[in-house]
């Protein structure tokens, strides 16, 4: 019988748990748990009455361990780890038992089942609470340089307010210039800011700052370490240019003769050469070579563009470069792919060339665009008079995603807008819901309404140019039913714009693998708490911004990418992390030496000591998963905190009511196989 | 408490107990999300944290069934996503070769399952509760007290586990 | 080909033994070309066609349940083969719900016990015809047995309504795999909305004038796109863009003149087979002018087309960015 004396505290969580769980049944059984001191249930127990309460009993009582039946161990662990360590007990000798997600929430149809269940809940953790041993957190320095993964609006302002501050940054592209997205746009709403003049400060604050430092035309290849300590992998594309030399002059450009379709900055709508700048402005102002149009990598012939570069800044031979660097956090902010509207090929992109993507169109309506901003048809020169903006192009469907993209609504009304001013046209908005949330936003709509866009509520069946009703000859024929009025509609046009949706990049679940993160069910980066921790993830020192978290707007990744930047700056002000100390350990006196540990280790963390003849764990490279502790034919590998002996006692405890601790059995349900 | 007895009459008034290991990162974060969405299952399920599944040692799944668990349900990262890169797969291969060892103990496999739940994924979570619960339930309670009489002389010391 | 092995329990249904009969003899020759082996179910009967089930379903259920019992019997693989689209949709409907309500199940085989008869629900397999022929057989073995390219001639593929949904594992709303089929034989497809459209299935009888103007829309979009025929795969679409075309042109003043052939006709003319092996001939509107189309030289399309001059904006390619359909 061990000596130990144990606090137990079932807290009521107003109606949370108390409203499922007979709680005061449950503790004052609890008190009869053999080693539980005290029994105690409590309204709140998060309170700082509630944790003020455990620290005096901890101090009266001489509790030795505590357990607190309340909510997850992800929401208060470290609340009352805290108020374990304040009164002077070691705080992983606290215990959390989730009555509330693992009972109450979900059987709350079935009481006396929910409350037998947090009894054996209780009873697991009161048996694991013995076996548990005092732990110190691991302590190391913190590398001040921080990792922006994506050059977007979201990780140019993590950037730019980290530098600010005074710390390092590397910025990681994928393109050859930072701006993301938003470079791409002419337009923002609800204000209608001219997108390009205000980005463009940003870009060329980052391009200038002292302590950043641009890697463009690169991509993350690996990642290893932990909070404050990250050593991280990075390809440089090789751009085929010499920046020490290149001017940005844009001879080469000039005098290129490859031309392409630009299916990333012009979203397909217009050309590029081969060695390109994205942009005027981008940033930095060095061009690419893309090798896979350019003419001398394909017959090894051309060199217009060495002939004519001024200062000898192609470099035909360039390679690609690997650097490590150690950077101590990181931030993603790699933003969001377009919905493929040839998906829904009922709305006939693709086939039918008047029917557009919202990308296409922010391109042709852009001044620096490949129509100079004129609002034509594909031919390029005629202007539509009717226009259809059909909405949730894959949104809020079950045949492609069912999220809604939250920025389509607001997208969709500038772009009318947007063509009432330059051809006069008619507008016609097919869409489920309205959705216009956020400062002013529906004042916009308001606007929209009254400078007399015709909105027609429902989703848009097809769009096709079979005609067939007069009038129709010659158009596009948008049909719907006007759930409104409860009829169908065909409307002719001779332009559609589909609102396409914001997907998941489409390798972010092997970018999220490879920072150790996350994905949600539609492919966004899972954050550490919806609401209240929405920039950390659950991999400690890793924050996301942006797009790549979930649909969002301008000014909301604009407000992350600033949030994770005080995370970050948070994580550096304190100069040291404190590190879980769930390791693994072996005894190295009953180490037989097989070394069945030393290849299931996915970070190489066991080391084999040749003149001893034992293996051994090396702390700083285990992060804890207990592969090897579960695999060691001695039995000589502790996983602390979550040891042998820890989770043996935990199943006695849970099963404490229906085991039968001395029974010798026999079963036989089924012939052996 | 839900009647069990539907699907095999030999539970009586009793419910099935099933123990879970669910991985830190994403099953039992699924878990978490079933309870934050209020999103109801049988309550037979009674779990236990573990960091990944890679930590399950075997001897935990046959000491749940011997200290009167009738299943034990071990849920991790989906595969390719564990947060340890591969402990998941490890898993995978105990629990394949733990059910064939459990079944010629005569324990059914299906009282030994493997799945996936990533932390999103609550309702897959809350699914797979539902659908274990249901097999165990049909295959009935484990029936240790009722098998007693019948111990075979070599088992008679019980099996140390 | 798939663990069917080329054997197919085959359903032909009452319209192939009638008004298609050139859908039979040209599906049989082809099937031998292809290797594969119809095995028909003996002693068929009528599948209900699509209004019975409104009337009184249990009858209808048990109608079909019975060919299914039938083809359960005949051997060989457990998939079952019908050409004609309301057959397929009626032996597929009764088969899966069968497998789904307990209810249903009981009832009919009560009904089958009748005649001696049992059927397992779920057990057989029921596919159409052209889903066989595309992915059991597959477009590169159908492109090796090519030996006279249609070149030349522009179809209109027409899947009709009723072989796209539920769940058939192609788009619902603009399949392919017919244009891919089509193209495979070398001929030229066009663009044709109106792929899965009514074709106004049996509402000639019913309401002349709603079912000539769905017939007449079919026609137009394939004329305005300027297809030489449009190729079907269902007895009903094949009759009444057929055989009404005439009473469409007399009520609306027009002038269409498109022959209506099913696709194992032109798979048939590619193998190198001839017209009268594969029933043509029997068709209203006389397909001959369509055939001599075959050889022509048509320009190339490109699907994404140069700059011609420098205003136009480049059209996205229709197959790329790799998430259209496969």
């Amino acid at each position: 019988m061990s000596e130990e004396k144990v606090g137990v505290y079932v807290c009521h969580c107003g109606h949370n748990i108390a409203g499922t769980v007979n709680v005061e049944e449950v503790s004052e059984w609890a008190g009869q748990l053999p080693n539980v001191a005290v029994a105690k249930d409590y309204k709140f127990m998060c309170s700082s009455l509630g944790q003020e309460m455990v620290e005096e009993d901890i101090k009266k009582e001489g509790l030795t361990r505590v357990v607190v039946a309340a909510c997850s161990p992800h929401m208060h662990e470290p609340t009352f780890r805290g108020a374990c360590q304040r009164a002077g007990m070691n705080p992983y000798l606290f215990e959390m038992a989730n009555i509330r997600e693992h009972a109450s929430w979900v059987h709350q149809d079935d009481k006396p089942a929910a409350t037998e269940k947090a009894k054996a809940i209780i009873s697991g953790a009161v048996r694991r609470s013995l076996e548990l041993a005092p732990l110190e957190p691991f302590r190391a320095p913190i590398n001040k340089t921080t990792l922006v993964v994506g050059g977007g609006i979201a990780g140019i302002n993590a950037a730019l307010e980290i530098a600010g501050a005074g710390y390092k940054v590397l910025l990681v592209e994928r393109e050859p210039s930072i701006g993301g997205h938003m470079a791409q746009f002419d337009k923002t709403f609800p204000t209608l800011d001219c997108a390009a003049c205000i980005l463009t400060p940003k870009m060329f604050d980052v391009g200038n700052s002292p302590n950043i430092e641009l890697l463009t035309y690169s991509e993350v290849e690996q990642v290893d370490g932990y909070v404050g300590n990250f050593t991280v992998r990075i390809r440089k594309r090789a751009r085929k240019i010499d920046t020490t030399l290149c001017t940005g002059c844009g001879d080469c450009w000039e005098r290129c003769p490859a031309k392409v379709i630009d299916d990333v900055y012009e979203s397909g709508l217009g050309y590029r050469t081969a060695v390109y700048r994205p942009f005027p402005q981008a940033v930095p102002k060095y061009p690419v070579i893309d090798t896979e149009s350019c003419i001398y990598f394909k017959n090894g012939r051309c060199k217009a563009c060495e002939k004519f570069c001024p200062t000898g800044a192609i470099k035909f031979d360039q390679e690609d470069e690997v650097v490590v660097v150690n950077v101590g956090n990181i931030v993603l902010a790699t933003g969001y792919d377009v919905f493929d509207a040839r998906r829904i090929p009922a709305y006939g992109y693709g086939r039918l060339a008047n029917v557009f993507t919202s990308m296409e169109f922010e391109r042709m309506t852009n001044a620096s665009g490949p129509t100079d901003g004129k609002v034509v048809l594909r031919d390029g020169v005629t202007a539509p008079e009717t226009v259809a903006i059909i909405h949730c192009v894959g949104s809020r469907d079950k045949n492609t995603n069912v999220y809604c993209s939250a920025t389509c609504c607001m997208a969709a009304l500038k772009f009318a807008h947007l063509v009432k001013e330059k051809t006069n046209a008619q507008v016609y908005n097919f869409y489920i819901d309205m959705r216009t949330a956020f400062k002013d936003y529906e004042l916009f709509y308001t606007r929209l309404l009254e400078e007399g866009t015709h909105f027609i509520r429902g989703r848009a069946a097809e769009v096709t140019d079979a005609a067939r009703l007069p009038g129709e000859e010659g158009k596009l024929i948008v049909q719907a039913e006007d759930t409104l009025i409860g009829k169908q509609r065909r409307v002719p046009v001779d332009m559609v714009i589909l609102m396409v949706a914001m997907e998941p990049r489409a390798d972010a679940s092997e970018v999220a693998h490879r920072f150790g993160i996350g994905c949600s069910d539609a492919g966004f980066f899972t954050e550490r708490h919806p609401k209240l921790d929405p920039v950390a993830t659950m991999t400690e020192g890793i924050f996301i911004a942006g797009t790549c978290q979930g649909p969002k707007d301008i000014p909301a990744s604009v407000s992350q990418g600033e949030a994770t930047a005080a995370r970050v700056l948070g994580l550096i002000g304190k100069g040291e992390v404190q590190i879980e100390p769930v390791r693994a350990q072996i005894d190295e006196d009953r180490c037989s030496g097989c070394r069945i540990c030393n290849n299931l280790c996915p970070y190489n963390a066991i080391d084999f000591i040749a003149e001893k003849g034992v293996s051994r764990v090396n702390p700083a490279q285990c992060k804890g998963c207990g592969t090897c502790v579960a695999a060691c034919p001695s039995q000589v590998i502790t996983g602390q905190h979550y040891t042998y002996d820890s989770i043996m006692s935990q199943i006695e405890g849970l099963l404490y009511d229906v085991r039968s601790p001395n029974e010798k059995v026999r079963v036989v349900e089924m012939e052996p196989a | 408490m839900a009647d069990y007895s539907q699907f095999n009459p030999a539970w009586g008034d009793r419910a099935p107990v099933i123990i879970g290991f669910l991985c830190n990162w994403c099953s039992y974060r699924a878990a978490d999300l079933a309870g934050t969405s209020r999103f109801g299952y049988p309550a037979t399920l009674r779990d236990i944290r573990i960091m990944c599944t890679g930590r399950l040692d075997p001897t935990f799944v046959v000491k749940a069934l011997r200290e009167g668990a009738d299943g034990v349900l071990v849920m991790g990262c989906h595969p390719g996503q564990c947060h340890y890169e591969e402990g998941n797969y490890k898993a995978m291969r105990r629990i394949a070769l733990l059910q064939r060892t459990l079944a010629q103990l005569g324990v059914h496999p299906d009282r030994v399952q493997l799945a996936w739940a990533s932390a999103a994924q609550g309702g897959i979570f809350t699914e797979t509760v539902k659908e274990m619960t249901e097999k165990v339930a049909r295959l009935g309670p484990m029936q240790w007290r009722d098998n007693l009489e019948e111990t075979a002389p070599h088992q008679e010391e019980g099996v140390p586990l | 080909m798939t663990a069917s092995n080329g054997a197919y329990v085959y359903y032909p249904g009452c319209s192939l033994q009638a008004s298609a009969h050139a859908y039979d003899i040209s599906t049989k020759r082809v099937a031998e070309r292809l290797n594969l082996t119809f095995n028909e179910i003996d002693d068929w009967n009528c599948c209900g066609a699509t209004e019975f089930f409104s009337i009184n379903a249990l009858p209808a259920y048990s109608l079909v349940a019975r060919n299914l019992a039938l083809a359960a019997q005949t051997g060989g693989a457990p998939e079952l083969v019908a050409p004609c689209s309301a057959c397929y949709l009626n032996l597929r409907k009764t088969n899966d719900y069968m497998a789904k309500y307990k209810k249903l199940n009981q009832q009919v085989n009560q009904a089958l016990a009748a005649g001696n008869l049992h059927y397992n629900a779920g057990s057989l397999r029921v596919r159409h015809l052209l889903d066989i022929v595309v992915q059991d057989v597959g477009y590169e073995k159908i492109g090796a047995e090519v030996t006279r390219s249609l070149q030349g001639m522009r179809v209109a593929p027409y899947y009709g309504c009723l072989i796209v949904r539920p769940d058939t594992g192609y788009n619902t709303e603009y399949p392919t795999h017919l244009d891919k089929l089509m193209t495979t034989l070398g001929a030229t497809v066009i663009d044709f909305p109106m792929k899965t459209h009514c074709c106004g299935g049996h509402m000639t009888q019913i309401s002349e004038a709603v079912a000539y103007e769905l017939i007449r829309r079919i026609l137009k979009n394939a004329a305005d796109y300027g297809a030489d025929a449009i190729v079907t795969l269902c007895p009903m679409c094949q009759l009444n863009l057929d055989v009404y075309q005439g009473q469409v042109n007399r009520t609306f003043g027009t002038d269409f003149n498109i022959p209506i052939l099913y696709f194992t006709q032109l798979m048939g003319i590619a193998f190198g087979m001839t017209p009268q092996e594969l029933g043509f001939g029997s068709e209203v509107v006389s397909a001959d002018r369509a055939l001599a189309q075959i050889g022509r030289e048509e320009p190339e399309e490109r699907e994404r087309p140069k700059r011609k001059d420098k205003q136009a904006l480049p059209m996205p390619a229709l197959n790329g960015g790799g998430r259209s359909e496969s």
